[in-house]
This record gives structure tokens, C-alpha cells and sequence, in this order.
């Protein structure tokens, strides 16, 4: 398939109509979908117009703008107006937002075509899409796997080249963990460098919606058009969104890269062994294109899933009390009040993982506890922040790895710790605030793609762009 | 930290965020819960005194417009997704209950 940038081109020059591309899209979910179940709700009818007026832009003389007739997938926890969205969650089956996220705009403004909405573990939690209400999503290399999650649809459908382009959010890995394990592009932006406005909200200091791409110059251009300053999220960040595509070509002369020591068999357990291989591979690759790379350590990372499995569950235990049965959602009438009626649509509506979360999260908020769970986890994010700092003094990217293992079965990591273990690489970036992707990098066991993390500081997009372009060509 | 959570913690923390458990999910979540816990414990290995709590990783600062009204131009949308609507309000069962 061709890749989004490619399609853009041909779209804008006349070559190829947007209506033909969205047409070839629609054929590919059409033909695969059975086996992957990437999609939630695929607007058909609703693309092919959409199609047709960019062609007719084209037709007028007009630019429809740098994604004209791109197929895009958006997970299925960003609004879209009329469109169903249901964060794969019985408690939002059924639910059409009453307005469309800033991203929804950004991209039609930029004349991609929204094609469906992604699967996704339940509200975003969970690093397998084995969570969500509708049945998982299935690995395309290999549907006996896992595609990652929780952006696991969006993953997929770009793996699968359903679409050459699609958007999920990434709260402690939920973007590059199925990127890696799909073999995609995935990046999760600077925390409030893309709007979160229309994002349903998982943990609002962490979340980061960000693009899946099957090249790192599409995830350019996608990040490109979907940041920037949006006056209705007060967290997104009052900057021109970074220029990014120019870094795609600077080679890696003389770029500082530290590789994080932790996570390449020191203090954290865990990792394949060709994991670990191919991070050190792309390591070389890099010092060979003119890098200077060393090993650096960064201790508080390895306290980071602790401190994450802290904040993110209190954080959604606050946001997802919203679910109460009263203005959206399914309601389950039972008992005699109010109280009763909430109780019973929230016990019926949320799956266990997000039971679990709740809990977790309205436990370390209680009082009593309050002070050794959650205040420490937020010293311990100020703590993992400093480390980065320090890092960022001597270097202009980190590496890694994306997960510390390549695809695997469904129901191989049923226990929730041992899910959780899965984020250790990605979460101290969403700590932090800090901007990250992965990229694939050759093959681990079983010839399953392993992803590599470039990690950079604050608002240090063009960075990680860089390195990733370097690593895309020798990989 | 220390003590492991309990059946009964976990039956408490469920009531405060309105769920209703099982007694087969008290039994599954309250080790799962556990073990998250116990883990969390490996903070206490670190000295963090002196350091302030992060709530928001960037430096924002309260931004302040003006304080114009703007309209929303799909209102019958927003209600038409409520459970349960009334003369355009969402009706709820009585906060007290019915009467006996």
C-alpha cells in the first residue's frame, strides 16, 4: 500500500482520486477485517463523500491540504460527532458525541477522510486489547497474537494496510507498545503538544494522542498537522507545534544518544534477549551514521510503573465517575434511587480491568493512604523528571526498547501485574511529559518486529524524528 | 504500607467508587490488587523527602480569557444521548428512593 505522504501527493498533483484511495481502503478492511476485528465502526458511505469532495476541491483549482484523501482510522475514544464512540466499553455502546475532538478538525481540515474507529482495551487500559467489550483485536502478522494495545485496532489497521495512517492515545505506552509489537511507526508527542480536547479522558496528566504509520516521514507530517496550541484543552501547550520533517533529513552527525541503562538488561528483569539485541544493533547504527552513543543510567526509571499504577488509576477513578447512568451511556434502572441506579450501571457497564483501575485508584486516594501512595508517586514522578533532566544535559535522544518482549498469545499474560510489566519501557516518557516513538527495528523471536524507542526531552520532537529516520534506513 | 490488603478494603474501596463486586470477584481482585500494591512498595527504597509532588509535567500556568458566552449549536444531540429526558432535562430515579 502506499504510504500517507505518498497518497497525499498523487491526491494533490491529480494523480490519483481521494475517492479511488478511500475505495482501495474500504476493499482492505473489507477483505481482512473478519480476521483482525481492527474496527469498531467503519463509515463507509460517509468516507466515499467525503472522498468526493476532495476531489472536487482538487478539481476547482484548490489544495485540499497536506493529507488530501489520506484513509485515516482514529481510535474509538476520540469524539466524532454522530459516529459512535464507545471506548470499546458496554457503558458507551451506543453513544454519538455531540461534537468532534480538535483532531477530528485538524485532520479534515488538512483533507485526510476518516474511514472507522479503532478497538482499544476498555477505556484505554490495558497493553493487549484483550479488554475491550467487542472481542480483541487480532495481530495481522500473526492472529494468534496479540496486536499490543491499548491503541491495538489502530495499530493493526496500519500494520494490515487497511489505512496508511491512524491515531490512538498513549497513556503509559499505549501507542509505541502496539507499535512495536505490529511493527509500525508509533509516536506519543510532548504531553499537551497535540489537543486532547474531545479525547475521552483515561489519566488527564499523562494522555497524548499521537499518529501509527508505517514511516517515520508520515508520522512526521501526521504530528505536524495535528499539533499545535488549541485555546479549548488549557493544557495544550501555548508553542507552534515543533517543525519536524526537516529534522528527517540531518543523519545522525554528531546527535548525543544515551542508552538507558535499566533498560538494557541492568536493574530491569524481563526482556527478550533479541530485544535486547536489536536495541543495541540500532545503537551501533546510529554511532556508524556519526552519533555518539554511550550508556547512561537512569536509576528513578526503574520505580516508574510503580509510581504510574499510582497516579493513572487515581487519576481515572476521578475521570471515569462521570459514568453514572445520568446524561450519556447506558443506564441500568434497579433499586429505588439515584444511588442504586448508578451503582447498577456502573457495575454492569465497566469490565474488570477498569474495575480493577477504579479501585486501585480510588484506594491510593483514600484516606489514610493518601500520603504513602499517591503523594509518593508524585514525588517519585518529580524524581524521574530530574533523571531525565540531568540526561538531557548530555544528550539529545535516548534509547531502548519499545516493550520488553515481541508479540504473544492471547491469554499468555492474564494476570494484571504481568500485563502491567509490559509498559516498563514506555511509562517514565508519560511521567515526564516527555515525547517518544518507536520504530521498528529488524526481528526477535519468532521473526516478530521488535520496536526501538527514541526518547527526547520536552517539546525535542524534531530530535526523535531525526534519529528515528536514521534507524528507518538501517533497519 | 506494609499489610496485605484485605476482602473486606477491597469490599470498602468498591462501595466508595459505587460498584457492586461479587463475592467471586472480591476473591479474584482483592490478590490482583494485592500484588499491584506490594509492588508499589519498591518506592519506599527511595528518599523523596524535600521533593515536590508532580501533578502536571509542564510549567502551565492559569490562563485567564475573556469571559464571553458562546453558543453550542447541537444541543438536541447532547440530550438526545441522555438515559432519560424530561422538558430537556435528565430525569433520575428519586435521590431518597421511591416511597415505601
Amino acid at each position: 500500500m502506499r504510504t500517507a505522504l505518498e497518497i497525499a501527493n498523487l491526491v494533490r498533483s491529480g494523480e490519483l482520486s481521494a475517492t479511488e484511495a478511500v475505495e482501495e481502503s474500504l476493499a482492505s478492511i473489507e477483505a481482512q477485517e473478519p480476521q483482525i476485528h481492527a474496527f469498531n465502526t467503519v463509515v463507509a458511505d460517509r468516507a466515499l463523500d467525503r472522498a468526493r469532495a476532495v476531489d472536487q476541491a482538487v478539481a476547482a483549482g484548490s489544495d485540499p491540504g497536506p493529507l488530501a484523501g489520506v484513509p485515516i482510522a482514529l481510535k474509538d475514544n476520540m469524539c466524532t460527532s454522530g459516529i459512535p464512540t464507545t471506548c470499546s466499553s458496554k457503558i458507551l455502546d451506543g453513544w454519538k458525541p455531540p461534537y468532534d475532538a480538535t483532531i477530528v478538525e485538524k485532520l479534515a481540515g488538512a483533507g485526510a477522510v476518516l474511514v472507522g474507529k479503532t478497538n482499544l482495551d476498555e477505556f484505554a487500559m490495558g497493553s493487549s486489547t484483550e479488554n475491550s467489550a467487542f472481542g480483541p483485536t487480532r495481530n495481522p502478522l500473526n492472529p494468534s497474537l496479540v496486536p499490543g494495545g491499548s491503541s491495538g485496532g489502530s495499530a493493526a489497521a496500519v500494520a494490515a494496510n487497511m489505512v496508511p495512517l491512524s491515531f490512538g492515545s498513549d497513556t503509559g505506552g499505549s501507542i509505541r507498545q502496539p507499535a512495536a509489537l505490529c511493527g509500525t511507526v508509533g509516536l506519543k508527542p510532548t504531553y499537551g503538544a497535540v489537543s486532547r480536547y474531545g479525547l475521552v479522558a483515561f489519566a488527564s496528566s499523562l494522555d497524548q494522542i499521537g499518529p501509527f504509520t508505517n514511516t517515520v516521514a508520515d508520522a512526521a507530517v501526521a504530528f505536524e498537522t495535528i499539533g499545535g496550541h488549541d485555546p479549548r484543552d488549557t493544557t495544550s501547550i501555548p508553542q507552534p507545534v515543533p517543525n519536524v520533517t526537516e529534522a528527517l533529513e540531518r543523519g545522525a552527525d554528531g546527535l548525543r544518544v544515551g542508552v538507558i541503562a535499566e533498560m538494557m538488561g541492568g536493574a530491569i528483569e524481563g526482556f527478550e534477549p533479541e530485544v535486547l539485541a536489536r536495541t543495541r544493533e540500532a545503537a551501533d547504527a546510529l554511532a556508524a551514521a556519526g552519533a555518539e552513543v554511550e550508556e547512561v543510567s537512569l536509576e528513578s526509571t526503574i520505580y516508574g510503573l510503580s509510581a504510574y499504577y499510582l497516579i493513572a488509576p487515581a487519576e481515572a477513578s476521578s475521570n471515569l465517575a462521570r459514568y453514572d447512568g445520568v446524561r450519556y451511556g447506558n443506564r441500568v434502572a434497579q433499586g429505588t434511587s439515584t444511588a442504586d441506579m448508578m451503582v447498577a450501571t456502573r457495575t454492569a457497564g465497566f469490565g474488570a480491568e477498569v474495575k480493577r483501575r477504579i479501585m486501585l485508584g480510588t484506594y491510593a486516594l483514600s484516606a489514610g493512604y493518601y500520603d504513602a501512595f499517591y503523594g509518593k508517586a508524585q514525588r517519585v514522578r518529580t524524581l524521574i523528571i530530574d533523571d531525565f533532566n540531568a540526561a538531557y544535559e548530555k544528550f539529545d535522544v535516548l534509547l531502548s526498547p519499545t516493550s520488553p518482549c515481541v508479540a504473544f498469545p492471547f491469554g499468555a499474560k492474564a494476570d494484571p501485574l504481568t500485563m502491567y510489566l509490559n509498559d516498563v519501557c514506555t511509562i517514565p516518557s508519560n511521567l515526564a511529559g516527555h515525547p517518544a516513538i518507536s520504530v521498528p527495528f529488524r526481528t526477535g523471536a519468532n521473526d516478530l518486529p521488535v520496536g526501538v524507542q527514541v526518547l527526547g526531552p520536552m517539546l525535542g520532537e524534531a530530535a526523535i524524528f531525526q534519529a528515528a529516520a536514521v534507524l528507518e534506513t538501517a533497519a | 504500607m506494609a499489610e496485605a490488603l484485605s476482602r473486606e478494603e477491597v469490599a470498602r474501596v468498591a462501595e466508595l467508587a459505587m460498584l457492586r463486586l461479587t463475592d467471586e470477584e472480591l476473591e479474584t481482585f482483592t490478590p490482583q490488587l494485592a500484588a499491584v500494591l506490594e509492588h508499589a512498595e519498591d518506592v519506599e527504597a527511595l528518599d523523596v523527602h524535600g521533593l515536590e509532588p508532580t501533578q502536571h509535567p509542564y510549567p502551565l500556568v492559569n490562563v485567564f480569557r475573556a469571559d464571553v458566552v458562546e453558543g453550542f449549536d447541537n444541543r438536541d444531540a447532547a440530550l438526545a444521548m441522555g438515559p432519560e429526558v424530561e422538558d430537556d432535562l435528565f430525569r433520575v430515579p428519586p435521590a431518597h428512593g421511591e416511597e415505601p
